[in-house]
């Protein structure tokens, strides 16, 4: 069972530190939004699975032969006072750590729900006083602000996407149904819970500086996800127009001084105020809105300069790569028990 | 029966439009008379407005001024500034725009700048 426990240390140090670094470099992910999403999550699902797995197969290494074996006799030593003499110093470190990371990284879940939770609920009731229902479309309000601002806040039955008039007065039909998609593709495609997951993933693992890289590549790929649906009804240029002019809270016919005023109207974009922002989930630090400016320009880049998907067999090799990340904890974790048989 | 939310709605309008606190009966009556075409048969119970407004007051929206009996009521700051506050917490540190800005500048290709400015009708 020990050398099960060091494949698991060595699968849980890869996904905390290489993995997600080549994969936040790597290029294909804004080619196929989709697919990279599903090969974070693996990495997320399996870099915790293994970090624990590892640590609580070598500490019950003494107590049997597999892993239930030696939580049958961990249960006996917790509840029926019997002798710990087989286990070492160590062995008992590593079981409280695998313990207590796992309670850490439930609770912390936990905790990130329900301060999201209760910050959107606040956000709800001002925003019931503060607007007023759209007339063009259903669960969609408006309010008083003079600032191009779109986001949406989910809420199961009460989700709603909310645009300021400021927004509503610079854009034409075609860009506001734009934004308008982008925004409900964030909440039909309930882009608010792998951000709430990767926003706890984060807060649980502060020290892990991939945690944080992680963060924000779902931020940035969930943008592109919902710009990519957006761009399915409707043309190109009203969507990189509804990106630049939210970014810059001007619109184009007002930047006429200088060369970089129709740019300097390009900063952050959509992404900025919707799913990245505090009433979705994550509060927005300095770090995020220095990131926002990358985002924009990653999405902006791939809808001018566009770059064909991967090809099938590119993400079924990578999906198969995800599900076999999942299966690798899970099997280490299992067949010392099945040999044992 | 309009519900508590559309009241609270309602009342925060009236109290925005009177920079004067009122007490409860008053906000019945300007209620009655706001709603006078739609409900004009509910005759809405001081209770109720007394109800929505503690509920504002809870929300930080609404203050209630104790020296004077009845209480008399008024909103704590204008509809503008509540949006501003609401809208600052979805943009975030919306005074780091400048250098979201500059480094959004300096992370576009040239030939992407220059479709840029094309679509966003500039030569």
């Amino acid at each position: 069972m020990i050398w099960a426990s060091y494949a698991l240390a060595v699968l849980a140090i890869i996904l905390a530190w290489p993995a997600p670094i080549i994969l936040s470099k790597a290029q294909w992910p804004a080619r196929s939004p989709f697919t990279a999403m599903i090969l974070w999550q693996a990495i997320a699902l399996a870099g915790g699975l293994s970090m624990i797995g590892a640590m609580l197969v070598w500490g019950l290494d003494p107590l049997g032969d597999n892993l239930l074996a030696g939580m049958g006799v961990l249960a006996g030593i917790v509840f029926g006072n019997r002798s710990t003499e087989a286990l070492g110093f160590w062995h008992v470190f590593a079981l409280s750590a695998a313990f207590l990371l796992g309670l850490h990284l439930v609770f912390t879940l936990l905790l990130t729900y329900i301060r999201i939770h209760r910050q959107r609920r606040r956000h709800r009731d001002l925003l019931r006083i503060l607007s007023s229902p759209s007339p063009e479309s259903a669960s969609t309000v408006v309010i008083n602000h003079p600032a191009p601002v779109a986001y949406c806040l989910p809420g199961g039955a009460r989700s709603v996407t909310v645009l300021s008039d400021g927004l509503v007065n610079l854009l034409e039909l075609d860009e506001l149904e734009a934004v308008l998609i982008h925004e409900q593709t964030h909440l039909t495609q309930r882009h608010h819970l792998l951000l709430w997951a990767f926003a706890a993933w984060r807060s649980a693992l502060p020290w892990l500086p991939t945690s944080q890289l992680a963060q924000r590549s779902v931020n940035e790929l969930i943008e592109m996800l919902a710009d990519d649906e957006a761009l399915k009804s409707v043309d190109k240029t009203s969507l990189i127009k509804a990106i630049a002019i939210v970014a810059s809270g001007t619109g184009p016919s007002e930047s006429t001084d200088d060369d970089d005023g129709a740019l300097a109207g390009s900063s952050s974009a959509l992404g900025h105020y919707d799913a990245g922002s505090s009433p979705v989930g994550t509060p927005g630090g300095p770090i995020e809105s220095g990131m926002d400016a990358v985002t924009t320009s990653h999405r902006v880049s791939r809808l001018i300069t566009p770059r064909p998907a991967l090809p099938q067999s590119g993400q079924s090799i990578i999906v198969g790569m995800s599900a076999a990340l999942l299966a690798a904890p899970t099997v280490l974790l299992i067949v010392p028990g099945l040999w044992a048989l | 029966m309009a519900t508590l939310g559309e009241l609270e709605r309602t009342v925060m309008d009236l109290l925005w439009e009177n920079p004067e606190a009122v007490t409860a009966n008053a906000l019945r009556d300007m209620l009655a008379r706001r709603t006078h075409g739609e409900h004009a048969s509910k005759e809405l119970a001081v209770t109720t407005v007394l109800t929505v407004l503690s509920r504002l007051e809870k929300k930080g929206l609404v203050e209630r001024a104790r020296d004077t009996r009845p209480h008399r009521y008024q909103a704590v700051t204008s509809r503008e500034e509540h949006t501003a506050d609401l809208m600052h917490e979805v943009l975030g540190s919306a005074p780091n725009r400048e250098a979201v800005l500059a480094r959004f500048l300096g992370s576009v290709s040239d030939g992407e700048a220059a479709t840029l400015r094309k679509l966003l009708g500039h030569s």
